[in-house]
């Protein structure tokens, strides 16, 4: 008989065995993290070591001074650089914690609910999970400005709340919470909502936080909503301030030292906040992905 | 009030409001649009199918360069990223917990990297003068006398925006297949291995693929919209849209030059629509392929 090797999958320990994995994954990482690496790095060096040669990789004496130039600079622009840290952080906030709400009770009602069109309503979100945003950016500036939301919050939030993918996972999640939770909840005289909130949404953090990890994603890095849906400059977010220095330095002289440096500074800015959130998060989203299959 | 919402409508319509304003209409309106001539100033004008017929018999730059481009690009990132968010899943799923943990945070983390984040670092890297990192090396080693311009070189940015995008392909496809593998059922290997299952390449194609096909069907999706929907890495590279000599032009640039630099919106919305077409085609025809091999 031959040996069985199944139990390899998911081993509780280190073994001799998976050396040979590793001599994959390391220099996979590598083309991975040293990337990631080099961002933090860069962000801060100094000026002389910006633009030295040949370039040093890691920084060596590390500083602050990027990142207070580029708070200086936005200053000088007129509004100051908290305002748009002001503005990403309510607009990321806020759209989160809309997106995680709407898109649980719209899964609740998928998942354990009946009423008509219900199969439908699965269906088309499936579809639109192939959905790309970019390519309806026009009408949604027409719908946009026709509800009058020009200039305003929503602008910014309320087209990336209805997450099809979000929706689709938490869904998958809530099919697989047993029927017995709710019936003997219904026993006891709870209405849907009650159950929905008391029962299943205790059940399915794992599901919300992944939820809340793209949908942070998708609302912190947004381009386009502050750059075509706003036009008062005291409302836009970090990541329109932050392409406008990139268009300005984007030239190939105006390519400085400092402009780089600032580059550098806010690309860590944007960075940081997505990768610190996976870390805390990171063990739920695999456990809600272990549901996330399409039949 | 909460002790009185029983009706499905509490729950379904929020979400159904905010799915069809800003995803249904928006698709629906790209559709009708593409029928008409509309500059953003006038009422948009009635023109029939003359935006599509254009499109294919007389834009040059759409038949020549955005569409190969897209093509090549769709076709190498796509499918290339599906295979390593396979392999580097699975690989994941025979280590230990905490080193596990470890590598995928660090394999996810280019995922979230965006817009400026993004455009500074490759900017850097390959940077068309001794500073760029990999012409640093270049010349230190002797490969080339003089700086390669990577990024504004047609030659060039094609490929460099396959490696950047390759190294961003690592995101939520990659964690569902990681959670797929490390969730099949062990006795199903023991099963298998009892049947007389020889090998773990068997094992792979016998047990952990079938097991895992919604996973895979999910990556897929994943796979296939990614692909498509990063079209700003040429521009931020090159710093221009058009990128030079269109050598990076992708659909989605294409849409964003006559949408918004031209405003020739009936145009654009031709062009989102294909870009939308082929994204379902594409994602159907991997599904037959998927579905094909239980």
């Amino acid at each position: 008989m031959s040996k069985f090797s199944g139990m390899k999958i998911n081993p509780k320990k280190f073994h001799r065995s998976q050396l040979k994995f590793y001599f994959v994954l390391v220099p996979m990482t590598a083309f991975f993290g040293l990337p990631i690496l080099f961002i933090f790095s860069h962000a801060f060096k100094p000026r002389n070591e910006l633009y030295a040669f040949p370039p040093r990789f890691l920084v060596r004496r590390p500083t602050f001074q990027n990142f207070r130039d580029l708070a200086e600079l936005a200053s000088n622009g007129g509004v100051p650089f908290s305002r748009y840290v002001f503005n990403s952080i309510v607009v990321a906030v806020l759209g989160v914690m809309l997106s995680i709400l709407v898109t649980s009770l719209a899964a609740y009602g998928l998942s354990k609910l009946h009423f008509r069109g219900k199969k439908l309503l699965f269906e088309i979100n499936t579809l639109a999970l192939m959905f790309v945003p970019i390519a309806v950016t026009i009408p949604r500036y027409i719908t946009i400005a026709r509800l009058g939301l020009i200039d305003s919050y929503m602008a910014l939030i309320l087209p990336l709340i209805a997450l099809p993918v979000g929706l689709f996972l938490v869904k998958q999640f809530i099919d697989q919470t047993p029927n017995e939770l709710i019936e003997s909840a219904k026993i006891d005289g709870a209405s849907e909502m009650e159950i929905f909130l008391k029962v299943i949404v205790p059940v399915i953090m794992p599901a919300l936080a992944t939820v809340a990890i793209l949908s942070f994603q998708i609302l912190w890095n947004d381009p386009i909503g502050p750059n075509l849906f706003i036009d008062d400059e005291a409302m836009k977010t970090l990541p329109f301030y932050f392409n406008t220095l990139v268009m300005q330095q984007g030239g190939a002289p105006a390519n400085t030292p400092a402009g780089q440096g600032m580059l550098a500074a806010a690309g860590l800015i944007m960075f940081v906040p997505s990768l610190i959130l996976f870390i805390f998060l990171q063990s739920k989203v695999i456990n809600t992905m272990a549901h996330s299959g399409i039949n | 009030m909460i002790r009185k919402m029983n009706h499905p409508a509490w729950f379904f319509t929020p979400y159904v409001l905010l799915f069809v304003l800003f995803i249904v209409i928006p698709v629906l309106m790209a559709i009708g649009l593409s029928f008409t001539y509309f500059n953003t100033i006038e009422t948009p004008e009635y023109v029939g199918l003359r935006n599509y017929i254009e499109l294919i018999t007389r834009d040059e730059v759409f038949m020549q360069y955005v569409l190969p481009n897209t093509i090549k690009f769709a076709f190498i990132v796509g499918p290339v990223g599906y295979f390593f968010s396979f392999l580097l899943a699975w690989i994941l799923a025979q280590i230990p917990h905490k080193p596990r943990t470890i590598f995928a945070i660090i394999l996810y983390s280019p995922s979230m990297t965006a817009g400026v984040a993004m455009a500074v670092l490759w900017k850097v890297i390959f940077s068309g003068d001794r500073s760029g990192y990999i012409n640093a090396m270049l010349l230190d080693w002797g490969f080339v006398q003089e700086p390669i311009q990577f990024l504004t070189s047609p030659d060039y940015l094609m490929n460099i925006m396959i490696i950047v995008s390759l190294w961003t392909s690592m995101g939520v496809g990659f964690l569902a297949m990681l959670a797929g593998i490390l969730g099949i059922d062990q006795s199903l290997y023991e099963a298998a291995y009892m049947d007389g299952l020889k090998n773990r390449w068997q094992e792979i194609f016998y047990i952990t693929i079938p097991s895992m096909k919604p996973q895979m069907l999910f990556g897929a999706v994943m796979a296939v919209v990614g692909t498509f929907s990063v079209g700003a890495i040429g521009v931020q590279l090159s710093g221009n849209n058009p990128t030079p000599q269109y050598a990076g032009q992708l659909m989605v640039n294409h849409i964003e030059d006559f949408g918004f630099i031209r405003y020739l919106m009936g145009y654009a919305s031709a062009v989102s629509v294909i870009l939308l077409i082929i994204i379902y085609a594409i994602s159907k025809g991997t599904f037959s392929i998927l579905g094909e091999r239980n």
